[in-house]
């Protein structure tokens, strides 16, 4: 670990003006690991990772590359190769001197590069389309026509700004899938930046989430989702209902809130500085409310909801309240259980404590 | 009646084109090569032959000022490309908003004035008794008046001076279009400045070089007033041969030869010119 992993970096700042875009940034990334960068746009993501590729310097700290300090070294003398957002493929040389640029670059000779090439696309699964020009592939294709141009320098950090984005839905599914597999394959350390949270979920062995220059949270995405350590996180990986209410109690590592419609529901302490009588904020997810009717599992919490809608979107599908002027979602039992919600009618939420998490005001 | 109405707009489009066309360049060639191959046998008779196209070939003077023109229209040409190049790429890629639109300016305003007031212009700084010549005389770096006008190289910098513009145009459309990423990428994947430059920025821009190349070499080829006055009267450029042949000898017949023949070494070289950069007109010019 630490001088050793394939990417370490300590203390990284980078200042436009007096906004410093990425602002003390501390990252450890072993070998072999698909490492996400997750963030809405403007937290800085992007800086960060032209800071790791080389086209720009950081102000203060430390850049490491398996134990190489790479703050003086320009792009292309870095073994980081990079995949663009709109992926960059040289349009006037054809998919295979797009691959073979770098090699060409290397020096290594026209036969080895012949077969280097052939071998790259036959393992992102393009076979044979050496002679093609980029302008004729698919969005699929081209995009893994970028991923061999890169993965073909075997580098020891593939860095991936968005490639996704610009692909349709269904096929983005599927890419993220592919992603991950390539980067088994392969077995190099990829940092994936991305603004959908659900690309770096499914992909990652480590996320993490960045907001105005700084990480909030670096975690395995089931700890990222189970365990949030912000609101922000909470709010922001996955879909979360947020409840504000009054702190009544703190008790056995269980907070108890007034919500503003009066009801008292509990929660587990997701952060230290908790005062009785102040604001706070309890964080459940959709999935975790249950409609209960009447007969309520002994320890949960409940409370009264009216309807506004429902939501059908298949095993997604979920209903819509409202509790004290507050917006609720609740997931919809799978089996079609649920009892018909009309607009107005109310219902009781009912969960879990140690499912929900309670941050104070202050911490927002 | 619709089509009728169509067909009529049609041809009213098409008027003032077909008009420019057939008067302007079409009937003035076809004439030009009728009398190119006339031959005058005495002052009322004429008759058919390649005579005028003989002579051309056989008197040395013709064909090397015509090989010279050439020769020196490619050269400027490279130069003001080479010239034009980094022009364009500050303005296109590096200059932002209130900049780029001053640079440009100051590229379009030497074109204000006409060719003679800007040929002129050079002269003031290059004569004997010129702005340079007494600056050196002041600076103690030379004894007695300098003449820079009237050479090869006086001719070529008010010729790549007249072409600049030309050029820059051109390879300013073409570079603003480039993705920034693209350039990126080439370093990225282990290229220098040198090989980015070669295999990514060149090849990209080349439709913007080939279009800025083959209007800079068509007006130099066939520009009079910059070769003669920089020149002098030993400039020897293919132009004035013409001129001289239709307005001092009053040999059209001659005249015509040589003007069929310039039109044959413009379009020969843009062909070439095109064959080797592997672009097409209709890519360049669209």
């Amino acid at each position: 670990m630490g001088m050793d992993s394939d990417l370490f970096c300590e203390g990284l700042v980078r200042r436009f003006g007096s906004n410093a875009a990425v602002d003390h940034i501390s990252l450890d990334v072993p070998a072999g690991t698909f490492f996400s960068i997750l963030g809405p746009s403007g937290c800085g993501k992007t800086t960060l990772l032209r800071l790791l590729a080389g086209f720009d310097r950081p102000d203060e700290g430390d850049i490491h590359i398996r134990g190489q300090r790479m703050n003086q070294v320009p792009p292309n003398k870095r073994p980081v190769n990079m995949v663009f957002q709109h992926l960059a493929l040289f349009p006037t040389m054809s998919v295979g001197d797009n691959i073979g640029y770098g090699l060409k670059r290397r020096k290594v000779p026209v036969a080895q590069r012949r077969k280097r090439i052939a071998r790259v696309l036959e393992q992102v699964g393009l076979p044979g389309l050496e002679n093609r020009d980029p302008g004729e592939l698919s969005g699929g294709q081209r995009q893994r026509v970028a991923l061999a141009r890169c993965l073909v320098l075997e580098p020891t950090l593939l860095l991936l700004d968005e490639p996704l984005g610009a692909l349709d839905l269904k096929l983005r599914e599927q890419m993220k899938v592919e992603l991950k597999h390539l980067q088994k394959q392969f077995g190099t350390t990829f940092v994936y930046i991305t603004h959908d949270q659900s690309e770096a979920m499914v992909m990652s062995d480590q996320v993490a989430v960045m907001r105005e220059g700084r990480f909030d949270q670096v975690a395995p995405p089931e700890e990222l989702y189970r365990e949030p350590a912000t609101p922000f996180v909470a709010g922001f990986v996955g879909d979360n209902n947020r409840l504000a209410g009054e702190l009544v109690a703190v008790r056995d590592n269980l907070a108890e809130l007034r919500l503003d419609d009066g009801s008292l529901v509990r929660g587990r302490v997701a952060s230290g500085e908790l005062e009785i009588g102040s604001r706070a904020g309890l964080y459940i997810r959709p999935e975790s409310l249950v409609l209960s009717g009447d007969a309520l599992t002994s320890g949960f919490s409940a409370m009264q909801a009216n309807v506004r809608t429902t939501l059908f979107d298949g095993a997604n599908s979920r209903v819509e309240a409202e509790n004290g002027g507050q917006p609720v979602f609740a997931r919809l039992p799978q089996d079609g259980s649920a009892p018909r919600l009309s607009t107005g009618s109310t219902i009781r939420l009912a969960w879990d404590p140690a499912l929900a998490r309670v941050f104070g005001a202050d911490n927002l | 009646m619709r089509s009728s109405a169509s067909r009529l707009s049609l041809w009213l489009l098409l008027t003032p084109f077909l008009l420019w066309i057939v008067l302007l360049v079409l009937l003035p060639h076809l004439q030009m090569l009728r009398v190119s191959f006339q031959v005058r046998e005495s002052w009322d008779t004429l008759a058919w032959g390649l005579h005028q196209y003989q002579n051309f070939f056989t008197e040395s003077y013709y064909w090397r000022t015509f090989v010279r023109t050439g020769v020196m229209s490619l050269f400027t040409t490279f130069l003001t490309l080479i010239i034009a190049f980094p022009i364009a790429w500050y303005i296109a890629r590096l200059a932002r908003g209130r900049a780029r639109g001053i640079l440009f300016m100051a590229c379009l305003i030497p074109f204000w004035a006409s060719e003679l007031v800007r040929t002129y212009g050079w002269m003031i700084l290059l004569r004997e008794s010129g702005v340079f010549s007494s600056w050196l005389q002041a600076l103690g770096w030379a004894d007695g008046p300098v003449e820079m006008l009237y050479n090869d190289v006086a001719v070529i910098i008010g010729l790549v001076y007249n072409g600049l513009l030309f050029m820059v145009v051109p390879l300013v459309t073409t570079l603003d279009g480039m993705d920034e990423n693209l350039v990126e990428a080439g370093y990225d994947l282990g290229g220098s400045h040198g090989t980015v430059l070669r295999e990514i920025v060149v090849p990209w821009a080349m439709p913007g070089i080939v279009s800025g190349c083959i209007v800079v070499f068509m007006l130099t080829l066939g520009s009079y007033l910059t070769p003669v006055l920089m020149g002098g009267k030993d400039s020897a450029w293919f132009t004035e041969q013409i001129f001289t042949q239709f307005i001092t000898r009053f040999n059209w017949e001659q005249g015509a030869a040589l003007g069929v023949l310039l039109l044959v070494l413009s379009s020969v070289i843009v062909w070439l010119g095109l064959k080797i950069s592997g672009q097409s007109l209709r890519k360049v010019m669209g």
